[in-house]
């Protein structure tokens, strides 16, 4: 081959790139290992960690769902996991019709006309649907619920913090978001997020309400495995509905790569971020799927498009696009329901003296806000139930300052009853010394 | 093999058809203290399948797309390398897919050290040191990195250097981040060997400078031979530059973009690394920073302490840019790849990705137009000749005509610089004998071309469907079921 081409050796097809700058030695990084090592390496490596695999009420954003093997076996078909984004759809019609069926069950659970082809994950498809308000209405100031999840604010601070644009925080009451006196004429955007940080449900009604009297748009964040219970915030009239899919069929992966999900009215479609994949005919007449309104994107409009994004999570999305079609309404439903039913025994578990919910008054879906005395207790909570090997306690104090000694728990259809039972027993043996 | 069309899953649906089943859930019990107007009438209208509709469905979608394990992928500056298999076993092991993200450090130190360890590979590769792995794809690591350059710049007091510079042959992503992180594009235009004109930069250069985004090697296949005095012009401008790392493939291991005057860059793992490109995505776009910039890079970074590795903020960080901790599990893949290659392995690549492109490159350029026919790098662009064009056939014609004759057709239309461009790249990955086997068929679609012959316009004949009407898409918009 290197005669074909020309020269002697593969040296001869660098010299191109200046001499000065060429490697003359080999790069500090370690020899290469055999398959057999590296499996053997991998093994040693992960040992350092202890996985969640047994009881665990950790949540904040991340779940542990369960997911039907169907979604695994399928997902790891090559011919899904090896091919490229379907610019060419006469080679990618399995991709681009797993993509429009995608679509259609997250426009479903958000209540939207459309969505699209998936974000890289809920935050930054939230701080994206900042960015669409603010083309949309031709207005710069956000406002955020402070009760979204403070990784999501970050993130949509950080989008927002190099361009001309304002954000804007509504505070927490009673732990659920008041926007009054916030939202005006200069608003782009009013965010909330469904149910929120602390568990609690949110007035999605009164957000759409206040945000459309101002002609302002307003954004939910949505957890989608709550739509199993809950009526979809596009139904209850938000403009925008975004989130993580994680809860749909994907593992917690240490927070990544989940897919972000983006669904909106059929109007806003040439504002919309990212892929979308619609259905068209062939040159004789056949369905055929398709990428369409390309003209948004970065690789045609350049500095002018939408947004930047190419690569999305398209492979994570079609786990959560095998993982709806598997649940159906029916299992979607179920799902919602367990993990509302044990989230409402964890409740009536934890009831005694010591240990109270943070914010009694209002409605939660799976995740539960409660109050100790004080951050020293809800650490030694925390480590009484990592000596039994349970995973659980989300101190709030990590982001708000004026919650000290609140902590969140989240069930799901995996947590048992037994589990129940095991952190009752810790919370009894830390809060209420004299049952130790 | 006959391929029928697929229902869409709506239409496979029967009503009580069912699949995945979570006893013990009682509506009545999960809704009691509910206000009515938070619990919904009836759940979402999803489809209703049984398991073996769910297997035959997707296992049929599956077998309508070309990939890497069923056919050659010439797609170039896209990197469509094979993923070795042995990563798929590795990532599938729960030890590392099933931790949560606030997990205790202390009980994630495996995951930590990867990230830790990876990082500083990528650092050594790159010659750029400061590491984070934070962003989702090389376009949300392009956005960091310029986010990056404006704390830098705010740091210096030169808030109004507000340019940004990008040469003509760059990807649309380029652009559309520097808007995104309010930056003005100017584009630089290339010269007749297909590089980066430094004459027309340096009219540009100037106090608003804020720096200069540049691939290398180039959308052309090209390496920037200028690359050093481009870097001090700008540098000397007072400006920083990038580098779009999407061809580092061609590089790695035989130079280092931190060695001639780079201050940040994006890798694509999904790319050079080979984690599966999965239909599109998810990707990992690592950037990789001068020691200078690495105390602005986003948060969370994983330090080494003293009681073991732990996630941290650099000092003066821009902050967040997306959930967690970045896309954990193609870490995992790139970490993986990259030990089993080694500094050796990782050269080799290169090696075979240069003498791949450049194999095909001097056995199809007499029957193809190559602008800049030199020796390339990884990739190279052709353009049908003025006799096919002549003949009524475009580039199009030519991508259809390969997928049917099995090929995933190159990339088309772009660089914009080149007209009815089709960018080639093999990869390392390909043996001598698929190469041999392309090269015949593209010779064989040349003389084709030149023929005028009628078919091309009609090509592909033989896929689930031939052309679609990307109009009518557009003009009659049908993009969810429930929406039709």
């Amino acid at each position: 081959m290197l005669a074909a081409v020309g020269v002697k050796s593969t040296a001869d097809l660098f010299t191109s790139i200046p001499e000065e700058v060429r490697l003359n030695e080999s790069l500090n990084i370690d020899d290469g290992l055999s398959e057999d090592q590296l499996m053997r390496h991998m093994q040693e490596l992960a040992s350092g960690n202890q996985p969640a695999t047994g009881v665990n009420f950790l949540g904040g954003g991340v779940y542990d769902h369960s997911w039907p093997t169907a979604v695994d076996h399928l997902m790891s078909r090559s011919e899904f996991l090896t091919a490229y984004t379907p610019y060419q759809p006469e080679c990618s019609q399995g991709t681009l019709q797993a993509i429009y069926e995608f679509q259609s069950m997250i426009a479903e659970l958000c209540g939207c006309e459309i969505a699209n082809a998936s974000m890289y994950d809920g935050a930054s498809a939230a701080a994206e649907a900042g960015l669409m308000a603010m083309s949309q209405t031709r207005r710069k100031k956000i406002v955020v619920s402070a009760a979204m999840h403070p990784e999501t604010r970050e993130t949509i601070h950080t989008y927002l913090k190099h361009i001309d644009a304002e954000m804007v925080e509504a505070p927490i009451a009673n732990g659920v978001t008041d926007f009054s006196g916030l939202i005006d004429d200069k608003t782009a955007a009013v965010m909330v997020q469904q149910p929120n940080f602390f568990g609690n449900i949110e007035d999605v009604v009164a957000v759409a309400e206040a945000a459309k009297e101002v002609k302002a748009l307003s954004v939910a964040s949505l957890y989608p495995v709550a739509t199993g219970i809950l009526p979809s915030p596009g139904k209850q009239g938000v403009d925008i509905v975004v989130g993580d899919g994680q809860s749909l069929g994907v593992p917690m992966a240490f927070g990544g790569p989940s897919f972000g999900f983006f669904a909106a009215k059929q109007k806003a479609v040439r504002k919309l971020p990212g892929r979308l994949v619609g259905i068209s005919t062939d040159t004789e007449g056949r369905r055929a799927f398709t990428l369409t309104f390309q003209t948004r994107e970065q690789h045609i409009r350049r500095e002018k498009a939408t947004s930047n994004i190419c690569t999305n999570n398209a492979l994570i999305a079609l786990r959560g696009c095998i993982h709806m079609a598997a649940l159906g309404p029916q299992g979607l439903e179920e799902v919602a329901c367990v993990s509302r039913q044990r989230a409402l025994e964890m409740v009536e578990l934890l009831d005694f003296a010591g240990i109270r919910r943070a914010f009694p008054n209002q409605h939660f879906f799976n995740e539960v806000c409660f109050q100790v005395d004080n951050d020293e207790m809800v650490a030694l909570f925390k480590q009484n139930l990592k000596a039994q090997g349970v995973q659980g306690v989300l101190a709030m104090s990590a982001w708000y300052d004026n919650m000290n000694g609140c902590f969140t728990l989240a069930c799901t259809e995996r947590t048992t009853p037994e589990d129940l039972i095991t952190l009752s027993t810790i919370a009894k043996q830390t809060f209420v010394p004299e049952v130790a | 093999m006959y391929l029928a069309p697929v229902e869409l899953l709506f239409e496979e649906s029967r009503p009580g058809r069912r699949n995945w089943r979570t006893p013990g859930s009682d509506r009545a019990t999960a809704t009691a203290d509910l206000p009515p107007h938070m619990v919904r009438e009836k759940a979402p209208a999803l489809p209703e399948l049984g398991e073996l509709d769910l297997i035959r469905h997707f296992t049929r979608l599956s077998q309508k797309n070309y990939a890497i394990s069923t056919n050659f992928y010439p797609l170039g500056s896209c990197t469509m390398k094979y993923n070795p298999v042995v990563n798929e076993r590795i990532a599938a092991d729960p030890q590392w897919y099933h931790l949560h993200p606030y997990q205790d450090d202390d009980t994630v130190q495996g995951a930590l050290e990867l990230m830790h360890d990876l990082a500083a590979d990528l650092g050594e590769a790159t010659g750029l040191p400061g590491v984070t792995l934070h962003p989702a794809a090389g376009a949300h690591g392009e956005l960091t990195a310029l986010m990056v350059l404006r704390a830098w710049l705010d740091d210096q007091g030169q808030e109004q250097r507000r340019k940004i510079l990008i040469p003509d042959s760059a990807h649309g992503t380029n652009p559309a981040s520097c808007t995104l992180a309010g930056f003005d594009v100017i584009t630089v235009k290339s010269n007749d060997r297909g590089l980066c004109a430094v004459r027309d930069l340096v009219e540009h250069l100037g106090d608003d400078t804020a720096g200069l985004m540049i691939t290398n090697p180039s959308t052309l296949g090209l390496f920037e031979e200028d690359i050093v005095k481009i870097c001090d012009l700008v540098h000397e401008a007072g400006g920083k530059v990038y580098m779009d790392g999407a061809n580092f493939n061609a590089i790695m291991g035989i130079t280092r973009p931190g060695d001639f005057g780079i201050d940040m860059m994006h890798l694509n793992l999904h790319k050079t690394f080979s984690t599966p490109h999965g239909g599109g995505g998810p990707g990992s776009g690592p950037i990789c920073v001068t020691e200078e910039l690495a105390k602005y890079l986003p948060t969370p970074s994983v330090v080494k302490g003293d009681e073991g590795f732990e996630l941290s903020t650099p000092q003066s960080s821009i902050g967040r840019i997306r959930g967690f901790h970045g896309n954990f599990m193609v870490l995992v893949r790139a970490y993986a790849y990259l030990k089993r290659l080694g500094a050796e392995g990782i050269k080799r690549v290169a090696e075979n990705a240069v003498l791949n492109a450049n194999y095909i490159r001097v056995k199809v350029s007499d029957y193809w137009r190559v602008p800049f026919d030199r020796t390339c790098m990884h990739e190279f662009v052709a353009r049908p000749t003025k006799e096919m064009r002549e003949a009524g056939i475009h580039t199009i014609d030519i991508a259809k005509r390969l997928i049917e004759l099995g090929y995933h057709p190159p990339t088309v239309y772009f660089p914009l610089v080149i007209a009815e461009a089709i960018m080639i790249e093999p990869t390392e990955t390909e043996s001598k004998e698929t190469l041999d086997a392309f090269i015949e068929t593209l010779i064989q679609v040349a003389k084709e071309a030149a023929a005028g012959e009628d078919f091309l316009h009609q090509a592909p004949r033989n896929m689930p469907v031939s052309r679609v009407d990307e109009a009518k898409a557009v003009k009659d918009p049908q993009l969810c079921f429930r929406c039709q």
